[in-house]
Formats: C-alpha cells, structure tokens, sequence
C-alpha cells in the first residue's frame, strides 16, 4: 500500500505541486496524467525518494520515505541515457541485480529470463546502442522486472517511441502486472493511453499543481488495442479525462482549475529540469 | 573513407619529405647544418641498430610513461575527489588555474635541486606537466555525466560511491583518455626538453646535445628529433586505437540497428 499524504513540492519559488494525497493499493496500476508542468513527474520523483518534498509525506507498507526505497524500479522516458552504454544488455539487467546478492551466475540466469519475457531473447550480448528504441525500451523494463520490485514507477516511458512500438510495449506492461502483481505508477501526457493501461487514471492539474479527478477504469482485461480502444467505455472515459486535462471541465472539476485558462507556451521548471 | 585517410596521410608524408630533400638538394639551405632530408632518413634508420642510442631511448621512454602514469593516476584520483566536493573544487579552482600555465621548463631548476637523480627530477617534471590536461578533462567530464543514469542506479538503491565507480567514472573514460593522449605529447616534450636543458647526457635529449657539440654530426641530431616525433606518433597511435576499441560505445548515441 502506498500512502501519500498532502505532499507539497516546488523549485524556487514556484510550487508545482500543493497538498497532494493519493492512496494506491497494493497490485494496482495507476495511470497519472495531465499537461506539462503539472508536476506529474515530480510526484513520481518523490515517491521514489529522488528528491525530498517541501511538505507532506509518502508511505510505502507502513515505512515513510526518506531516501529511496527497497523493492523499487524506476523506468524513465529517455531509455538511451538510462542505459549504460559500456555494458552489455545483459550486464544492463543484471547490474541492479548486485543489491540483492546471488551469485554472478544467477544474476546472468535472471536477467536471461527477464530479456525473455519481454521478447529479447537472445539479445543479451548485445550492446543497447545497437538496438531499436523500442528495444531499448524493452531492456529498461526487463531490467525493473528482473528486480521484481514491489512498487514499479514508469516516468512517460513510451514518450519516444513511435506509435506501434508504444502500443506493444503498453500492452507488455499490462502483460507485467497481471503477471506480477506489482504496483505500478505509471506517468503518461497520452490520454488514451492513461485510460488503456490503467485500472484507474488520476489526472493531475496545475497551477497549483495537484490532483484533479481520479477515475476508475472499469474495462474488462485482458485489454486488445483493437477492441479495448472501441469500447463505447473506452471512448467515454478517455473524452471525460480528455475534458479534464483540458482544463475544460466536467461537472467534479474543483472551480479553480476549470476557470483558469491553461497557459500552453509557459515553460516551466520541471520541464527544463526533464530535459 | 577507410582507404583514403590512411592513403593521403603517405600522400602528405612524402610530400613533405619530398620538400625537405628539394630544398636541401637545391642549396637553399646550407648542407653542412642542415642535410638532405634522405640523409637524415637513413641516419635514423640505421641508429635502430645503434645499442648505445636505443638505451638513450629507452631511459627517455621510461621516464615519459612513468610520469604520465603517476600523472594519471594522481589526476584521475583528484578529480574525483573535487567533483565529490563542489566546494572544495571551487576552492582548488584558482590555485589550479595559477599552477596550469606554468611551463614545466620553469621548474627545472627546482627539480633538478629537490632530486637526487636525473631520472627523478624528470620524472616529477613530466607528471606536472601531464597533471593538469588530465585533471581538467577529468573534471569536464564527471560534471557532464548524465543524471538519468546516476537517478537510475540510485533508484535502484545504490549508494554514492557504487555509483561514481559504476557509472561516472565509466561514462568519463573516453575523456579522460583524451586528456591522457594530450598530456602524453606535452610530457614528451618536457622529457625531451628536460634532457637538453639538465644536460646530464642522458635519453633522446642527451644524445641531441652529444651530437651538436664539438663541431656537430647534424644528421645525427636530426635523425634524433626524427626519433623523438616517432615516440610521439607511436604514442597518439596506440591511444587512438585504444579509443577505437574500448570506447566503441562513445558516440555511439541511439544509432539504431535497421
């Protein structure tokens, strides 16, 4: 069970995120969304224990955060430098493996088997540079799964991917978690995607940055690209999340973020601090 | 590109040799101080065979790689300890940029009184002068290392010093390398200078001043600087290869495999 409880954070002066309280229980698949600069990724950092809140607290089984936590993988968006070059893809997956102990064998035996299970069997004496994006992408999430963490943070993983790719590696990660379990928090800017993947969608709001609606998703699983995405559900949710993010406005919106017009071109601190 | 760069760099060789042997042979020059060039070539050529010289070399070798290894090592070792303490790196930062440009030759003097032998006192002298094209690279280079490799291993809950050995220190490699291969040809320079200046007798710049006294052997002396320039190319040909092999990686960015 994660707990997070009225988590303030902001760089200088500016706060991108303003007493902000989400629960997630255990197994669940949480989709985050929201426009840049809603402090989506912040919240993701937090939880992480990268970076300490100015206020509030997180809570992950009864233990507050304070520092990073055991039992977690973090999978960000930019594969190529999350990646280490020098090592092999194998070398890649196993590395995290050291925390836990086990023999050199066992390490190599595990992450053996979590290239397998995301399709990339075989590459592991590759070097990440010399596969796809996509593929690279795959090492990233073999490597969190290898770990088998408890709590699994994905930070916009699919945001540079193109289209097909995307949709297979969304489909992987769904593929993870019924078959592990674990928590997943994943941020998306995609709104169709947060709604395809998630078991529930909170969508974040900024200026103050915080929680503006959560929704749960209520479509049968396992989800097909085809079918799943035609779903009258489907469409209904993704156009209320759609209104949401927007800014636009379904009835539950809290006032401030519906009255206030969403400044596109602003660039915000995270964002630079993103990139 | 494969063939060619190879192709033109003998292209420029001998032309460039071709030159030197024009203007020698056509009397620009005097011939009693300056040779043709193809003399100079041969005299080089046959000075492999020559014990005594090839034991002048060796010491000069010697003295160069033992320099710029302590050099390395001490460089390396400092940088890593600055850019673990920005404050400190701040502090060192002038006292750094004071002791830089301060040529090597300066500190003969000095080093030939603080050392009992030759060997030493040149030896401490390559290591000042190879330190600091080290150090600076050292230090660019852990400043740029990617925060999303360092987050994720920290993600992982790796501690500060598993990931400065896990990934700064592996991602700043190439460029420390770089200042390695920047440092070996000003540490050649200062052996070799060091020899002329300390007048000991000993390695390629003991031999350079035998040569011009008493009346002078020019080809003998040339033939020698031709042997200091092959030290170097050698040199920036092993660490070029070096880069090749085990930073293949480096620059190797996000090119996809079709």
């Amino acid at each position: 069970m994660l707990e997070i409880t009225d988590l303030t954070h902001s760089y200088g002066d500016h706060t991108v995120l303003e007493k902000t309280s989400l629960t997630v229980p255990d197994g669940e698949l949480v989709s985050i969304v929201g426009p840049s600069g809603c402090g989506k990724s912040t919240l993701l950092r937090c939880v992480a224990g990268l970076i300490s809140p100015v206020g509030g607290r997180v809570v992950l089984d009864g233990t507050p955060i304070d520092g990073v936590p055991d039992g977690l993988a973090v999978v960000f968006q930019d594969y190529s430098r999350s990646l280490l070059p020098w090592l092999t893809v194998r070398d890649n997956v196993a590395l995290p493996l050291r925390r836990r102990g086990g023999s050199k064998a066992e390490r190599r035996a595990a992450a053996e088997e979590a290239l397998s299970s995301v399709g990339l069997h075989g590459a592991g004496r590759r070097y990440p540079w010399q596969l796809s994006g996509g593929m690279q992408q795959r090492v990233a999430i073999a490597r969190a799964l290898a770990y088998r963490p408890s709590l699994l943070l994905m930070d916009e993983p699919f945001g540079s991917v193109d289209a097909q790719t995307r949709e297979d590696l969304e489909d992987l990660v769904l593929k993870v978690h019924r078959d592990e379990g674990m928590t997943i928090l994943l941020v998306t800017h995609d709104i169709d995607e947060s709604v395809y993947v998630g078991d529930r969608v909170v969508v974040l709001g900024r200026d103050p940055g915080g929680i503006r609606a959560e929704l749960e998703v209520k479509l049968p699983s396992p989800r097909d690209q085809i079918s799943t995405r035609a779903d009258p559900d489907f469409v209904r949710l993704r156009t209320e999340v759609s209104r949401l993010v927007r800014g636009a406005g379904a009835l539950e919106v809290p006032s401030e973020a519906a009255a206030e017009p969403q400044k596109e071109s602003e660039p915000r601190e995270e964002d630079t601090e993103e990139t | 590109m494969r063939f060619t760069r190879p192709a033109l760099g003998a292209v420029g060789a001998v032309g460039a040799f071709g030159l030197a042997e024009l203007v020698t042979r056509t009397g620009l020059v005097d011939n009693e101080y300056v040779p043709p060039a193809s003399t100079v070539l041969w005299r080089a050529v046959r000075m492999c065979g020559d014990t005594e010289f090839l034991t002048q070399v060796g010491g000069t070798v010697r003295v160069w790689l033992t320099g710029l290894a302590l050099a390395t090592a001490a460089a390396v070792a400092l940088g890593l300890v600055l850019s673990a303490a920005p404050w400190l790196n701040r502090a060192a930062r002038l006292v750094v940029e004071l002791l830089r440009p301060i040529p090597s030759i300066a500190l003969i003097p000095l080093a030939v009184l603080t050392f009992s032998t030759a060997a030493k006192s040149e030896t401490s002298l390559v290591f000042y002068a190879a330190t600091w094209p080290i150090l600076i690279n050292t230090l660019y280079a852990l400043r740029d290392v990617d925060p999303v490799a360092k987050d994720t291993l920290r993600a992982f809950g790796f501690g500060t010093v598993p990931i400065l050995l896990r990934v700064s220190l592996p991602s700043a490699a190439p460029f420390v390398l770089t200042g390695v291969r920047i440092a070996a040809s000003v540490g050649l320079v200062v052996v070799v200078s060091t020899e002329l200046v300390a007048g000991t007798g000993e390695g390629i710049g003991g031999f350079l001043m035998q040569s011009q006294s008493g009346g002078g052997q020019p080809d003998y002396m040339l033939a020698g600087a031709v042997w200091a320039g092959v030290l170097g190319l050698l040199a920036t040909g092993v660490f070029a290869a070096v880069e090749r092999r085990a930073f293949r990686w480096h620059g190797a960015g996000t090119e996809a495999e079709a």
